[in-house]
């Protein structure tokens, strides 16, 4: 069969093509980067840290991995979280460049490790401590320390958060309390400030006044953003088409690995956390999915019985041909 | 005016006012094909049918796609994607099409350059083959600047730019292209206007063209055999199928291409559904940012070879050798100066000459996405060089070879 070996020779040249472009050109482009599968001990961190800062890292997490061996006491740490309610609550405003988060589904969307570290040190936490040249004191929630610092007072409202800040979560809110006060999702119609309300323009004018009085603020809350980290976060509404899902994840549970020296902290999101944000990213980024793998195999189906069909009438026209 | 009897069907009273039974004998059931061709030969068809694809999908796009820099990348993205039904459909297969077309294109040429389809006597099917591929390449730029993403913006950038001539400095020209100093409106409403009006038009003539420039010198075959159309014809139509080495276009050549189109379509739309990502770079679902240079700008897949013949050199003689490399294929059947039309591997040097072409062309797309560095740049240039020189050694190869 002559044909059969053209066709061979053919799709041998159009497979090489492929692989140089994409797997190949793509895993030469691009750094790899593993992931730590969303553990939060501070080897990554200590790892990459300079030589003055290596020893201080590693003292810091050890102290996490004690703090996390205590047993925690959540009705003792309710009472310490209504400091933390003083900032972490709805409605807040923007405290030194960012607006706290909410933590209604804290307990159910970080990684109890990373959640002790930031209450105990932010910057070393997020592993953003290279902005902080003069102590985290200047970080925005610098002013933890100051409130609770003990380890049991730590372990305490870790449980709390972990009991009663646990709830079942949706992807939209794990996005809107993990990612979205820094990073808007336009498709998803969420600013800075949570979701773009409803409005209605005067009949009379045509304007509307409530959705531009709203725009301003969006516009105040993104330029304090941008003041505080140099640059306004991207747009999240399509980033799980513009980066590869292991970019995605390796990024998210360790920004520096990715990119050094970036302003963006680490948010310790652990698996659910991480799978619920996920599912928001693809949901405003790539909606088609589902309808996408439902038409795919009809239109295939119709394909192999049109070929079939195509074959048997070639057949028949070329009968006594040869 | 003619005088006209009263026609007694559809068929008939079409024929009398279009001559449509000739059209369909002269176009159709009497345009005769070689018999001894293999599936290569239904690229030409696999190529129309692909170009209407997109020309349908790019309708259907173009009913919502807004070319205006602050809405554009939003149009694409959220109103085509999300909001218009199956306009995630529409969008894939454009996308899909527009790179897909390219590989056929080069299967396609290949395919001519193989079995010496581009002979004494069949110039102008490869030089109006040569502007479809200029063409298409113009057609696939545009549309590319449309989705106004980093890729958009920064391709635009830099391809503009080349314009400019090196040491040349014609920034006029460049400014003259782009109807700004920097990829603006102006650019955007230009390149839209190309892309959905100016380049479609000229590919259908250029179509047209092609299709005509086969009649006279026929569509070539297998073993490149000079024979009498005529004789082999009136063996058909006397019904010696089996002798005559022609087959008419419609239906017997036609069957074989719709199976062959049936199995390309299988992988189409395999592509379509669950493996376009190839097609749609990630880089270009960032908005455009004039600030933000991205880490990698790199061509579609298909303009790769050209770009590495750009790349390795200075910026003034990496210019001429671009130059060069866009328009050298035009020149082939004037630098082949064999007299044989057969395959390649009969052809003694002409053979190495084919796959040693073939393999550069291929290490220099690879090369030309990878990052200028260390051993990737060397090899590039080597394989630039190679290209130049594969290209002058043609003509003496070919004039030396013997005489089938």
């Amino acid at each position: 069969m002559k044909e059969l070996k053209i066709f061979g020779i053919v799709v041998v040249f159009t497979l090489a093509l492929y692989w140089g472009v994409e797997p190949f050109a793509h895993g030469q482009m691009h750094k790899h980067v593993e992931g730590h599968g969303l553990v939060y001990d501070g080897s990554a961190d200590i790892e990459e840290a300079s030589k003055e800062k290596k020893e201080a890292k590693k003292a810091f997490w050890a102290d996490v991995k004690k703090i996390a061996a205590l047993k925690g006491d959540a009705t003792a740490g309710e009472a310490s979280y209504m400091m933390c309610a003083g900032c972490h609550m709805d409605g807040a405003a923007n405290m030194g460049g960012v607006t706290p988060p909410s933590l209604d589904h804290a307990g159910a969307i970080y990684d109890k490790n990373f959640l002790i570290a930031l209450i105990k040190d932010p910057a070393m936490a997020t592993n953003v401590d290279h902005k902080y040249p003069n102590g985290t004191m200047a970080h925005p929630m610098g002013s933890v320390s100051a409130m609770v610092s003990a380890p049991q007072d730590i372990a305490n409202v870790v449980a709390y958060l972990q009991a009663k800040k646990a709830g079942e979560v949706t992807p939209k809110e794990a996005f809107t309390e993990a990612c979205g006060r820094c990073h808007a999702n336009r498709y998803g119609k969420l600013t800075q400030l949570g979701e773009v309300p409803k409005t209605k323009s005067n009949i009379k004018t045509g304007q509307d006044i409530d959705a531009l009085k709203y725009a301003q603020k969006v516009a105040t809350e993104q330029a304090a953003l941008a003041d505080y980290l140099g640059t306004l976060p991207p747009d999240l509404s399509i980033i799980i088409r513009a980066r590869s899902e292991h970019f995605l994840h390796t990024f998210i549970e360790n920004p520096q690995s990715q990119l050094a020296g970036t302003a963006m902290p680490r948010t310790g999101l652990n698996h659910e956390g991480m799978e619920k944000v996920f599912a928001y990213l693809e949901e405003t980024g790539d909606p088609s999915k589902p309808l996408r793998e439902e038409t795919g195999p009809k239109v295939l189906l119709f394909f192999f019985i049109f070929t079939a069909l195509a074959f048997l009438w070639k057949k028949a026209m070329w009968k006594g041909h040869h | 005016m003619a005088h006209f009897e009263k026609a007694n069907s559809i068929g008939e009273w079409l024929d009398q006012r279009l001559a449509v039974n000739t059209l369909k004998r002269v176009m159709q059931t009497e345009y005769w094909i070689p018999k001894d061709i293999n599936f290569l030969w239904a690229m030409g068809m696999v190529l129309a049918a692909t170009f209407g694809i997109l020309l349908v999908s790019g309708i259907f796009l173009l009913m919502y796609y807004q070319p205006n820099i602050d809405t554009a990348f939003d149009s694409v993205n959220y109103t085509i994607m999300s909001e218009v039904g199956y306009g995630w459909l529409w969008r894939h297969i454009h996308g899909v099409g527009a790179s897909i077309v390219f590989l056929i294109i080069y299967i396609h040429m290949f395919t001519g350059i193989y079995y010496g389809s581009y002979k004494k006597g069949r110039e102008l099917i490869w030089l109006s083959g040569m502007g479809l591929f200029v063409a298409f390449s113009a057609e696939a730029f545009s549309g590319y600047m449309l989705p106004w993403g980093q890729m958009s913006y920064w391709a635009g950038m830099v391809i503009t730019n080349l314009f400019s001539g090196g040491s040349l400095h014609a920034d006029g020209l460049v400014e003259w292209i782009r109807g700004d100093y920097v990829p603006g409106q102006a650019f955007l409403s230009r390149f839209f206007m190309l892309h959905v009006l100016l380049i479609p038009l000229a590919i259908i003539g250029l179509i047209v063209l092609h299709f005509g420039t086969l009649r006279i010198p026929h569509v070539n075959n297998q073993e490149g055999e000079e024979f009498d159309y005529k004789e082999a014809a009136e063996l058909y139509k006397a019904g010696k199928v089996k002798e005559s080495k022609v087959i008419p276009f419609s239906p017997v050549f036609l069957s074989k291409d719709i199976f062959v189109m049936g199995v390309y379509f299988i992988l189409f739309f395999y592509l379509v559904f669950y493996h376009f990502g190839f097609a749609m770079d990630p880089v270009n679902f960032d908005p455009a940012d004039g600030l933000k240079t991205p880490a990698h700008i790199y061509p579609e897949w298909y303009f790769l070879w050209s770009y590495e013949i750009l790349r390795p050199f200075p910026t003034d003689p990496g210019l001429i050798a671009f130059a060069f490399a866009q328009v050298i294929f035009f020149m082939l059947p004037f630098l082949d100066r064999s007299p044989n039309v057969a395959p390649a591997s009969r052809r003694g040097a002409f053979k190495f000459w084919f796959w040693a072409m073939l393999i550069d062309m291929i290490v220099l797309t690879f090369m030309g996405k990878l990052p200028p560095e260390g051993i990737w740049s060397t090899i590039g240039l080597v394989a630039a060089l190679a290209f130049f020189v594969l290209w002058i050694a043609l003509p003496i190869i070919t004039k030396t070879e013997k005489k089938l």
